[in-house]
């Protein structure tokens, strides 16, 4: 398989990319439903956080990565009817900017008191909306706390709804659309 | 007009008994922030942590003839919890422990108030937290009063009681631990005279 994307098919670096942060981007939501609701004597009490604010980072990364790459290959043509490709134009749209408010949110409630974000103890992320450059803006942790719970909920929504859409068109069209992200050639 | 004098002294002097025989009242200085709410929780029984609350607002009055009279009123603006640490005051905050979105305000209010001694008395009161209203007593100590170099007259006090966490339906209080049930509340206000 080649690293780079035809005009039919998705290469290795977006395949990759693609399952990596489906992935995380899930285990994330689990972890951080999970680890708001541990009391204080748990061991994973503060664990959780570290590592739900370390992934997140990464995903954040890989999030440019990812965009970056998209803009630098073709993008295989779009299966199904016309308002199915455009649905799906849609949802990818969605997808992306609420992943990038709830990456922006979550490293604001770290970073709200001018405290960097540690990435598994080995990358310091600066605090960038710090205090004494900003000016104190009141609260920001709960604002942008509430923001990054909301909508991570709503990404769950448009993540079911990406994955049933790719599910109807591989077994209900069979036009192959998950095999490709798979790697996978259509057996057509 | 020597009359006039005499009686225009004589109502002065009857106006200003009068201002003494009555409370003082008082502004507790916020603006210039001559005045502090902190308190201080066990962290797991080995130290303390410290923290305190920034907006808040309030007035007393002072009567050194009948200081049973003494009157304190105290609103809390409880979202402005800082312990210094954004996420730690993010939780707090939360609806498993002060639920300041649905209880944004605390307030104490007095209603008696005895001496133990010169400078040093118990003010007792219902502080409402959470919605929750207990009756409360405090230490309070007397510091100091006087002119300021501005025009005008401040006094202040200093104030000391124990809240119990388990006493203001907190869902999560009891998680934290038994050595984090009590806090100790530090209380300084400076009055400006109205």
């Amino acid at each position: 398989m080649q690293l780079r994307n035809t005009s039919s098919h998705y290469g290795l670096v977006n395949i990759v990319l693609h399952w990596l942060m489906a992935a995380m981007i899930v285990g994330l939501f689990g972890l951080g439903v999970y680890m708001v609701d541990l009391d204080y004597y748990d061991r994973w009490y503060n664990k959780g956080p570290d590592l739900h604010r370390s992934l997140g980072m990464i995903v954040a990364v890989l999030l440019v990565l990812r965009l970056s790459w998209r803009c630098l290959n073709p993008h295989p043509q779009m299966t199904g009817k016309a308002w199915e490709t455009y649905a799906a134009h849609r949802m990818a749209q969605s997808l992306y900017i609420v992943l990038f408010a709830i990456v922006i949110s979550g490293y604001l409630v770290s970073t709200a008191d001018g405290r960097p974000i540690v990435i598994f103890n080995w990358i310091e992320v600066p605090a960038v909306l710090s205090l004494d450059l900003f000016g104190d803006i009141n609260r920001l942790e709960d604002k942008a706390g509430l923001v990054h719970k909301w909508l991570s909920y709503l990404l769950m929504v448009l993540v079911s709804g990406h994955a049933m859409a790719a599910v109807k068109h591989q077994v209900i069209d069979r036009d192959n659309t998950l095999g490709r992200m798979l790697g996978l050639k259509s057996r057509r | 007009m020597k009359r006039l004098l005499v009686r225009c002294v004589f109502i002065l002097t009857a106006l200003s008994w009068n201002t003494l025989l009555h409370s003082e009242e008082y502004i507790i200085d916020t603006e210039g922030m001559h005045a502090a709410i902190q308190f201080k929780v066990k962290h797991l029984g080995y130290s303390w942590l410290v923290g305190r609350f920034n907006n808040f607002d309030g007035q007393f009055t002072f009567d050194e003839k009948r200081p049973e009279k003494n009157q304190v009123t105290v609103n809390i603006d409880v979202r402005t919890l800082d312990t210094n640490h954004a996420e730690r005051d993010k939780h707090l905050r939360d609806a498993r422990f002060l639920d300041t979105a649905k209880f944004p305000k605390a307030s104490f209010i007095s209603d008696g108030y005895s001496v133990i001694n010169e400078g040093k008395g118990i003010l007792t009161g219902t502080f409402t937290l959470r919605g929750v209203s207990k009756k409360v007593d405090i230490e309070v100590i007397h510091v100091g009063a006087g002119k300021d170099p501005w025009g005008g007259y401040r006094r202040g006090f200093e104030g000391y009681t124990t809240l119990h966490l388990s006493d203001y339906n907190m869902a999560k209080a009891n998680t934290l631990g038994p050595e984090a049930e009590k806090i100790e509340v530090y209380l300084s206000v400076e009055g400006i005279r109205k």
